[in-house]
């Protein structure tokens, strides 16, 4: 029988022990993980972003990726969208007994695979392991921390009407992955989560483009919900055409098919740049010359119009509100 | 259907110029109404709502199955969803339709009852199997569009020897409920945009009466803006003749007779009975019920459920809004204590309800 992670293995003995040094030092360690103090010592100096996620994504693998990829990207892309360059990361792990340890191990080599890409390191790290039905498999906890790199840095509350509003790619993949694997439903053509770290293009594109008004990664909730958290805090209107959307035909078609909009399905590799309309052309050529960029589009303008509202402009001219959701996305009866 | 053809129904110059057409040719006032919650949320979602000439009134009608759910029967699947011996199973939709005291599945959920929220009703055969001790009771809720595949799920539970499925059966239709409309003198109507998916079902024929009997035109509409588009101008056309049509314009989904095979799978299942409705009540024939025969599992024979018509929530202006006599808008509750976070009646909840439509969409 395939081995599984046992209580004993969050008991802080010698089980613990051999999963520590085997499986998360040999993967995941550094100089400054490997000293296995109670702490990291970091030496940070001025202005520095940081920002904590919990993942508890089902199914723990999918398409485009896993559970452990995921909360290394999910943190990076945080911190970056703050113009930052983000150097450290903690990580908890919450286990549920029984998780094959096959699994583990995929989900933490994805990790390193990660953190090396994207340069970080994690420093500091835990794991606990909880009996049979007290979390769903595995549940991650990852915190970032980066350098500022511009001032100001991006805001939310920085958008301005006549602001050019940006993407970096295509829209809807990684939600409508999620929830066509967790239902088994299979998609006729090939979709695949977008989860990648961000952080080299965004760092490129603040160093050139330091004026910058807002960074923001459209994840839960979609463009729509980011957007309109953007649009309430800066109390501007975003104008977005609807012709602009870049949304892949299969992604679109799956959305069609179980009653879904792509405007509020979760990315989590794709931001969102919001920028004076006269660096629009050159943040777009920046973004393009990356392959997460490939797809870089402007999708809209900010106005003075209807402030806090996101409008959207339809393929026919019309002109409708684009909404926060309440909750989550219930496909339909017919 | 490709994607590519679908966007030929969504070409922005084809619209504009049918758009002229109508703004010419639009004498006085046209109001019409779409008895189908798909055509509510493409009206809008797609701009066209905005586009329309002034004189075009839009209304949305009685046709999203999760509003014209009596609030009776609401109290009694979440009633039922408390048994300790359920699992309930149901389309998303039902989950945040709001009963008595603003309770709902997801809170019902929350406090321990078993929800299955299932794409297709043929989910529930899996989940029975799963589950042998226990009993799955699927809501039926929806119209003719719904009802053959729950008919046709029942049939393959019996083949396969299942006995623990159970429907909780709220079916209604959809023709006679326009009869009912029709026949209400409060109700000012030019015309109806018919429903396309129902419609491929039970075809164009059991619409005939309205041209017929109430002299008003309704054309069977696809969803894409074009379909809507080419529907009213066509109506309007027939006005200015003084005729009324009954008329079939989305033929690449709907046969004049329908699906005549699924019409049988749900008539073997399910006989006419008379049915409350939301807002509009008692409408005599417009309901189905499970026949004697396919009694084993009927979720209402086994927990002894009675549905009985009571006062309607205080303030609430459902009625007036599916019958196309106020818009949403224009009840004192929208948008105030009614809004999609707490909602007081379903047709803030559902996505294809008419307030909801309204609060998401509309930008005045």
């Amino acid at each position: 029988m395939s081995e599984k992670v046992l209580l004993d293995y969050g008991s802080g003995g010698r089980a613990s022990q051999r999963l520590i040094s085997k499986l998360f030092l040999g993967n995941l360690g550094n100089d400054e993980l490997n000293r296995l103090n109670d702490a990291a010592e970091l030496s940070v100096s001025g202005r520095v972003a940081m920002s904590t996620d919990s993942f508890t994504v089902d199914p723990i693998f999918f398409p485009g990726g896993n559970i452990g990829s995921l909360a290394v990207h999910g943190t990076v892309n945080d911190v970056a969208m703050m113009g930052a360059v983000p150097r450290y990361m903690t990580c908890g792990y919450i286990i549920e007994e029984g998780l094959p340890m096959a699994d583990l191990e995929i989900i933490v080599k994805s990790m390193a695979e990660a953190v090396e890409h994207a340069g970080v390191q994690i420093v500091s790290g835990d794991t606990k392991v909880v009996p049979k039905g007290a979390v769903d498999k595995i549940f991650i906890n990852t915190t970032g921390i980066g350098d500022i790199i511009v001032d100001p840095a991006p805001s939310g509350d920085a958008a301005r009407p006549g602001d050019a509003v940006l993407i970096s790619g295509t829209i809807g993949d990684h939600g409508l992955t999620i929830l066509g694997t967790r239902e088994g439903l299979d998609f006729e053509a090939d979709v695949k989560s977008d989860s990648a770290a961000l952080n080299h293009l965004l760092v490129r594109l603040v160093r050139e483009l330091p004026e910058v008004h807002v960074l923001r990664d459209p994840t839960r909730g979609g463009l729509a919900t980011t957007l309109n958290e953007i649009t309430t805090s800066s109390n501007v209107c975003c104008e977005l055409n609807e012709t602009s959307l870049p949304i892949r035909p299969e992604v679109q078609g799956g959305c069609s098919i179980l009653g879904l909009d792509p405007l509020y399905l979760a990315n989590e590799g794709k931001f969102i740049c919001i920028l004076p309309e006269a660096q629009a052309e050159k943040a777009l050529e920046i973004m393009r010359s990356d392959p997460l960029g490939g797809d870089a589009c402007r999708i809209g303008t900010m106005t003075d119009a209807n402030p806090g509202k996101v409008v959207l402009v339809t393929q026919l001219g019309g002109k409708r509100l684009l909404g926060m959701l309440e909750g989550e996305q219930l496909p339909r009866i017919c | 259907m490709s994607f590519e053809l679908l966007e030929k129904f969504r070409d922005p110059e084809l619209c504009r110029k049918l758009l002229d057409k109508m703004e010419r040719e639009l004498d006085g006032e046209l109001r019409f109404m779409e008895v189908c919650g798909t055509h509510t949320v493409a009206i809008f979602q797609s701009g066209l709502r905005s586009l329309l000439p002034e004189g075009i009134t839009h209304l949305s009608g009685p046709g999203c199955p999760v509003c014209v759910t009596h609030e009776s029967e609401v109290n009694a699947f979440l009633d039922l969803a408390g048994n300790e011996r359920v699992i309930m199973a149901t389309f998303g939709d039902l989950m945040r339709v709001p009963g008595e005291d603003r309770r709902n599945l997801k809170k019902a959920q929350a406090d321990g009852a078993r929800v299955k929220v299932v794409y297709s009703p043929f989910d529930t055969l899996k989940l029975a199997k799963e589950n042998p001790g226990d009993l799955v009771v699927f809501i039926g809720v929806g119209f003719e569009t719904t009802a053959p595949t729950i008919a046709a799920t029942m049939k393959m539970a019996r083949r396969q020897g299942i006995d623990n499925l159970r429907v909780l059966c709220f079916h209604k239709t959809v023709p006679t409920a326009l009869d009912a409309l029709l026949a209400d003198q409060a109700i000012k109507l030019d015309g109806f945009i018919l429903p396309g998916h129902v419609s491929a079902i039970i075809g164009v024929e059991p619409y005939r009466f309205i041209a017929g009997k109430y002299n008003k035109s309704a054309v069977v509409t696809g969803f894409e803006p074009l379909d809507i588009l080419q529907s009213l101008s066509q109506m309007i056309d027939w006005r200015n003749k003084g005729e009324a049509h009954v008329d079939n314009n989305y033929t690449r989904i709907v046969g004049e007779n329908g699906n005549p095979k699924a019409m049988e799978i749900m008539y073997e299942v399910f006989e006419p009975c008379d049915a409350l409705w939301r807002g509009l009540g008692l409408i005599p024939g417009s309901g189905l019920e499970i026949r004697p025969e396919w009694e084993q599992f009927d979720a209402k024979k086994e927990f002894g459920i009675v549905i009985k018509d009571g006062p309607a929530l205080k303030g609430c202006k459902c009625g007036d809004i599916l019958k196309g006599i106020k818009q949403p808008d224009q009840c004192p509750l929208f948008g105030k204590a009614c809004t999609p976070a707490n909602p007081v009646g379903p047709c803030m909840v559902s996505t294809e309800g008419s307030c909801a439509a309204y609060y998401k969409y509309k930008l005045d």
